[in-house]
């Protein structure tokens, strides 16, 4: 049984401005949908008894103080940029 | 656009026939020190990129921990707002893939905000307006894009350049009910929001700075249908100026397709204040599936009542409350308290002019503020809250009105020479020789003089005509230099004539 098909392959990987060719996107649709069947073995469990949860561990309200603390120097912010302009991240335009 | 402003001449929408529905979502940046989930101060106009770390550059392996100072100032506007609190809130990923986020997805809420179902009661003159908030949620702001290119436009540039200075920022987003009938009241609900955020000491609300920042829906149908009419999302809204006149546009633009037979297409599209008009954004047609999840790395907030009552006991006294009192408490009319509550700083000055002044002349202090001091303020651009005439020097100045020392015309000076020296009116008047002439017998002398010297007019006066009156005072007036009681040179004037055979 198929889980995910090839059209909702295609949109999400567009979401995420990937861009697969045909016969890439028939081998991530078999994988993906190979694992979500895997996955889904899970919805096997009975949950009739159990709360919704969205955390794996029974803890909640962890805060922090409102105190300053030190950022990184620009210079190590920058490190990893692509390509620089001036001391900002210089990236190609989106639409 | 121009076949667009072509139709708009042919445009029909008037009052009567069609009906608008707008709704507002709102952000505020919160004026926290730190941004929402890491240490990183919060600095408008800093270096570009000087105020990171690897939280909000959103590098691997790192965890976001919640600002508890954001959190409570996130339940102080909901609260303001009439919110439920819900015990139980949750933050989503909001997965996009655009260069001002780091991370590819904004932290924030979704299905489990912190508040719901509240409103806000905008007065329009001669009707209030109330207005459903559908959601108060807590989320962070994105990094700034400067778009580089020939034009310096969004549509015609090729790169861009990314400052995450302010990603991660603290950022309420309130949302309204489609409750807000005209473009008139859109502007009204920004206005009463800006005040209520600005007393509760959560943002500066600079809509320059992008501190308070608007978008709009706004659909309209013929009066009377049923149903809703396909609406449009209006971007760059961002003065209060600019979202009245956009949505007037957007009125006027979606009433001319109706009128045409056409079709109103649901797109966004973005106010360009220059050309006032509305211009469609490039459609994303899969823009909207942002695939919302829970964000594995925040554990969920619980708001026991204790919490919620212990940040509402630090909620002052807000506008509406204020306006109620200054009218059941104070006796002023309603004009004037809602002048006096609609800028905290003024509310305060004249507050610790009412703990200084006779309850019978807070009506005077309101009428200087409202008058005199507001268009001083104005002039001068600076904010009550900086001006040199302080709460004690206003109320002597009415102190030496009311009790005739000086008349209300040399005070009128006297407050401008407050307003830029910062004087006390009594040293003013002193080194001025202004004060008023309130001694009878020094009065009598000089209307003595004025009704010998005009016994034409004062035959007038005696045959019948009372306007003749006025000369004489003049005369008084002009005599004194205009430091006369015109009150008392009025009442002696009148027994002096009586007398005069
Ligand atoms: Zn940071």
């Amino acid at each position: 049984m198929k889980i995910i098909s090839g059209q909702e392959v295609r949109h999400i990987a567009k979401l995420a401005e990937l861009d697969f060719s045909e016969e890439e996107l028939s081998k991530i649709t078999s994988q993906l949908d190979d694992i979500l069947e895997h996955v889904a073995i899970i919805t096997r469990a009975d949950t009739s008894g159990a709360e919704p949860t969205s955390h794996t561990l029974k803890i909640s309200n962890v805060f922090r103080e409102d105190k300053v603390r030190q950022s990184l120097a620009k210079e190590d912010a920058l490190k990893n940029a692509p390509e620089r302009c001036g001391d900002g991240f210089l990236v190609p335009k989106i639409d | 656009m121009s076949s667009e402003k072509n139709n708009l001449k042919n445009s029909s929408y008037t009052d009567s026939s069609y009906e608008t529905i707008i709704g507002l979502e709102t952000h505020v940046e919160l004026a926290t020190n730190t941004k929402m989930f890491c240490g990183c101060a919060l600095s408008f106009g800093a270096e570009p990129n000087s105020k990171t770390c690897p939280v909000c550059l959103g590098m691997p392996g790192t965890l976001p921990v919640i600002n508890k100072r954001a959190v409570e100032f996130a339940v102080k506007i909901a609260i303001a707002l009439h919110c439920k609190i819900n015990s139980y809130s949750i933050f989503h990923r909001k997965n996009y893939f655009y260069p001002d986020m780091p991370k590819n997805y904004q932290i924030s809420q979704y299905d489990y905000p912190l508040g719901s179902s509240g409103y806000l009661d905008v007065n329009m003159g001669d009707y209030t307006r109330r207005i459903g908030i559908t959601r108060v949620h807590m989320e962070e702001d994105t990094g700034k894009l400067i778009h580089t290119g020939s034009s310096g436009r969004i549509s015609e540039s090729d790169s861009s350049i990314v400052d995450f200075n302010r990603a991660g920022t603290p950022l309420i987003e309130i949302v309204t009910e489609p409750d807000i009938k005209s473009p008139a009241e859109a502007k009204e609900y920004l206005v009463a929001l800006r005040t209520l955020l600005l007393y509760l000491d959560v943002s500066d609300c600079s809509m320059e700075q992008g501190s308070l920042r608007c978008d709009a829906n706004i659909s309209i149908k013929k009066a009377g249908s049923q149903g809703m009419g396909v609406k449009t999302e209006i971007k760059n809204l961002n003065s209060f100026r600019f979202l009245q006149r956009g949505l007037e546009y957007e009125e006027q633009r979606q009433a001319a397709l109706i009128e045409n037979g056409e079709k109103v297409m649901q797109q966004t599209r973005h106010y360009d204040h220059i050309t006032d008009s509305t211009k469609a954004l490039r459609s994303k047609e899969e823009a909207h599936d942002y695939r919302y999840f829970p964000d594995p790395d925040l554990v969920p907030v619980f708001m026991d009542d204790d919490m919620v009552e212990g940040i509402k006991s630090s909620i002052p006294e807000l506008p509406s409350a204020k306006i109620e009192r200054y009218k059941s408490g104070f006796g002023l009319p309603e004009a004037d308290s809602r002048f006096l509550a609609s800028d905290k700083n003024t509310a305060a000055y004249f507050e610790s002019c009412a703990a200084l002044c006779k309850k019978d002349r807070l009506k005077s202090v309101s009428n200087w503020i409202i008058g005199d001091f507001t268009a001083l303020l104005n002039k001068a651009s600076i904010s009550i809250s900086s001006a040199k005439i302080k709460p004690s020097g206003l109320c002597s100045l009415i102190d030496m009105i009311e009790s005739g020392k000086i008349s209300i015309r040399s005070a009128k000076s006297v407050f401008e020479e407050m307003f830029n020296s910062g004087k006390e009116p009594q040293e003013i008047v002193k080194g001025k020789d202004m004060e008023q002439i309130s001694d009878g017998s020094v009065l009598e002398k000089i209307i003595d003089d004025v009704i010998n010297k005009n016994p034409s007019v004062v035959e007038q006066y005696k045959s019948g005509k009372e306007k003749a009156i006025g000369f004489l005072i003049g005369q008084v007036m002009a005599a004194t230099k205009g430091k006369a009681n015109p009150a008392l040179v009025n009442e002696i004037l009148i027994k002096r004539l009586k007398l005069n055979p």
